[in-house]
């Protein structure tokens, strides 16, 4: 009964699983849709409706008494952007920061997707053929990370559409070093929400994870405002946050916002990060996965 | 003749330091056997097969599969083995071939084989025109199918098949049993089947173990098991009762046990009853007496599992299928 190709290599099963994942989500266009709401309402409230750019515009900001002509308080407000968000367009510094956004968002219902797959069975039934435990892990990081990245691609395209201006700068070069750290993003979050789940059977207990880290985690970064300004007890918490440096890049590359760490730091900080996920959570998932 | 092909030794699980879920069992099947764990609800059962299929863990004890001991070398046994779970696993929002073909990429088999052997497995189980559609469109038996298809796309040496028939109707039942039946046939597979039901243990296992509170009472042929209960039952009427009827009737070689029932009736527990109903018969004509009625009945698995487990499993059963249907309700449930 033994017969000849059969692949046994430590790799094989790894596209299949990863495909699984990839494959409920395109034959599901609804679910992908309806993923991409969420980071597109943001956009629209805070870079729109809520422009803080608007705020210091002539039109709004008069000080009575004191008859500024309109220029100079337009080139004030300018500066007021500037030394704030490194950029006088509020609108293209949220909407690079909703990159990470929907990064942070897709890889964490990874974790959701283990926990249904331990309850229904699936898992147990992957656990008895021959598939390399790690790449059961693996697969669902990867899946993720793709995912994660379409997301970002089509944020983006859409932000384009709404007014995102790129800075003199933009080449396709900083587009490839911004997915590239979103990719790294992307690898490190999903390891860590589906190391989270790995021994839980509970989808409950997934949700409460879910939902206690990803607005701290959203907001203890740079995503909708400057580090600089933000209190001293918040700074460090923001500065090991990985959103912060994605973030960092993003805007250095796409829109030319000096960082408050370098590039060469961030992609630095981002590469370790997820290079100490994914181990970690490869390590573990050999470890727990099964009983 | 005998050629084990699973060998089990003082297999013990202990879950959470307290829970004795099966308690050093040993036991062998061999090569190209029908062999049935038949017990109680909680018995142990799915708890030996997980350990057979590397899934769980043993406390103690070994377990060799084809001469590949299952904790020291798992990953060659899940080659050689195919699992088909209590549970249905099948991805709900895939179709038939989409899941037959995934497990096939877990196994590593290339594609141009998978995809031959899929197509001829679905034939099999009758799913050809269903395996285009989601499976979460699939009726309980078409799931089931599916399951044993899936189970069997490795060619598996040793087939675990926990509960295959649990919740179908009669017709589905048979269906799925005449597809064992001929995999033992055709490719000389080894099957290990757990079941509630005790018609079918009896009627398409080779040998049966009974499992109880994590230990294997008896385990035999059904033939076997049915006359170890202390052989056949003949009931007797005759027209006068005797006072030396009782005697007469002790002094037959082969009967073990009279009893005298209210009504005229009398119970005879016998060895090889047919032997001994013409025996019986002549004796009482000798005395003048008249035999108007004579019934002989062979014991079922039912009297069987009662005496080893001092349980009716009929009981049993009606509970275990409301636990299935509940965990069916909780996957429709999730979307
Ligand atoms: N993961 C676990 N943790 C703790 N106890 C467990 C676990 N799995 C099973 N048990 C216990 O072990 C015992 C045997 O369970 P098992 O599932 O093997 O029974 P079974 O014979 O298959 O029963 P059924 O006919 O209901 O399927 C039960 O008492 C069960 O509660
Ligand atoms: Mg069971």
């Amino acid at each position: 009964m033994e017969e000849e190709g059969i692949n046994s290599g430590p790799l094989h099963g790894l596209w299949a699983v990863t495909n699984r994942e990839l494959k409920k989500w395109y034959k599901e266009p609804f679910i992908f849709i309806i993923s991409l709401v969420q980071p597109i309402i943001w956009i629209g409230l805070f870079g729109k409706a809520m422009n803080l750019g608007e705020i210091f515009s002539a039109g709004s900001l008069n000080i009575p008494g004191l008859d500024l002509p309109k220029q100079i308080i337009d080139s004030l407000s300018q500066e007021v952007l500037k030394s704030t968000f490194g950029t006088t367009n509020y609108f293209s510094f949220l909407a690079v920061g909703m990159l990470s956004f929907i990064v942070l968002f897709s890889a964490m219902s990874s974790g959701m997707t283990i926990v249904w797959d331990r309850r229904l069975g699936f898992l147990n039934k992957m656990l008895t053929t021959p598939l390399p435990r790690g790449n059961v892990i693996m697969g669902k990081v990867l899946s993720s990370v793709i995912k994660a990245l379409v997301q970002a691609v089509i944020v983006l395209l859409i932000a384009v559409l709404l007014g995102l201006t790129f800075s003199a700068q933009f080449s396709v070069f900083s587009l490839a070093i911004t997915f590239f750290a979103l990719f790294l993003l992307a690898m490190g979050l999903s390891s860590l929400f589906i190391m989270l789940a790995i021994k839980s059977t509970r989808w409950e207990t997934q949700m409460a994870i879910m939902n206690l880290l990803n607005l701290p985690l959203l907001f203890a970064s740079n995503a909708f405002y400057p580090v600089k300004f933000m209190p001293y007890w918040l700074k460090p918490v923001v500065m090991v946050n990985p959103l912060t440096y994605a973030n960092n890049v993003a805007r250095a590359m796409l829109i030319g916002v000096t960082p408050t760490a370098s590039v060469a730091f961030s992609v630095l900080y981002l590469v370790s990060f997820a290079a100490i996920f994914s181990f970690v959570g490869i390590f573990l998932s050999w470890k727990y996965i099964s009983s | 003749m005998t050629d084990p092909i699973i060998k089990v030794v003082g297999l013990t699980k202990i879950f959470n330091h307290t829970v004795h879920a099966v308690d050093h069992i040993s036991f062998e099947v061999n090569r190209g056997e029908i062999f049935g764990l038949l017990g109680p609800n909680g018995a142990g059962k799915s708890t030996t097969i997980g350990m057979l299929n590397t899934l769980l863990k043993p406390t103690e004890g070994t377990a060799l599969i084809d001469g590949i001991d299952v904790t020291k070398n798992p990953s060659s046994v899940r080659k050689i083995i195919g699992v088909v779970p209590q549970e249905y696993t099948a991805d709900e929002d895939l179709t038939g071939w989409e899941n037959i073909m995934l497990i096939a990429d877990f196994y590593g088999i290339p594609r141009d084989i998978s995809r031959q052997r899929a197509s001829e497995l679905l034939e099999m189980v009758g799913l050809t025109e269903a395996s285009k559609r989601n499976v979460e469109t699939y009726s309980g038996g078409m799931r089931r199918r599916l399951e044993l298809a899936m189970g069997l796309i490795n060619k598996p040496r040793v087939l675990f098949l926990d509960e295959p028939t649990l919740g179908l109707d009669v017709q589905t039942r048979t269906a799925i049993w005449e597809h064992i039946r001929k995999l033992k046939s055709e490719y000389n597979m080894t099957i290990l089947v757990t079941t509630h039901y005790l018609e079918e243990a009896d009627e398409f296992c080779d040998r049966i173990a009974i499992i109880d509170k994590g230990k294997i009472i008896k385990a035999d042929t059904p033939e076997n098991l049915k006359r170890g209960v202390g052989g056949d039952i003949i009931t007797i009427q005759i027209t006068k009762d005797g006072k030396d009827v009782d005697l007469a009737l002790k002094g037959i070689q082969g009967v073990t046990e009279i009893k005298n029932n209210s009504d005229g009736f009398i119970t005879l527990k016998v060895v090889d009853g047919g032997a001994v109903a013409p025996e019986i018969i002549r004796a009482l004509t000798q005395m003048n007496l008249n035999v108007t009625r004579l019934t002989l009945t062979r014991p079922t698995m039912d009297e069987v599992y009662m005496t080893y487990t001092g349980r009716n499993l009929r009981e049993e059963q009606t509970t275990s299928e409301e636990t299935f249907t509940m965990r069916r309700t909780m996957r429709k449930a999730r979307s």
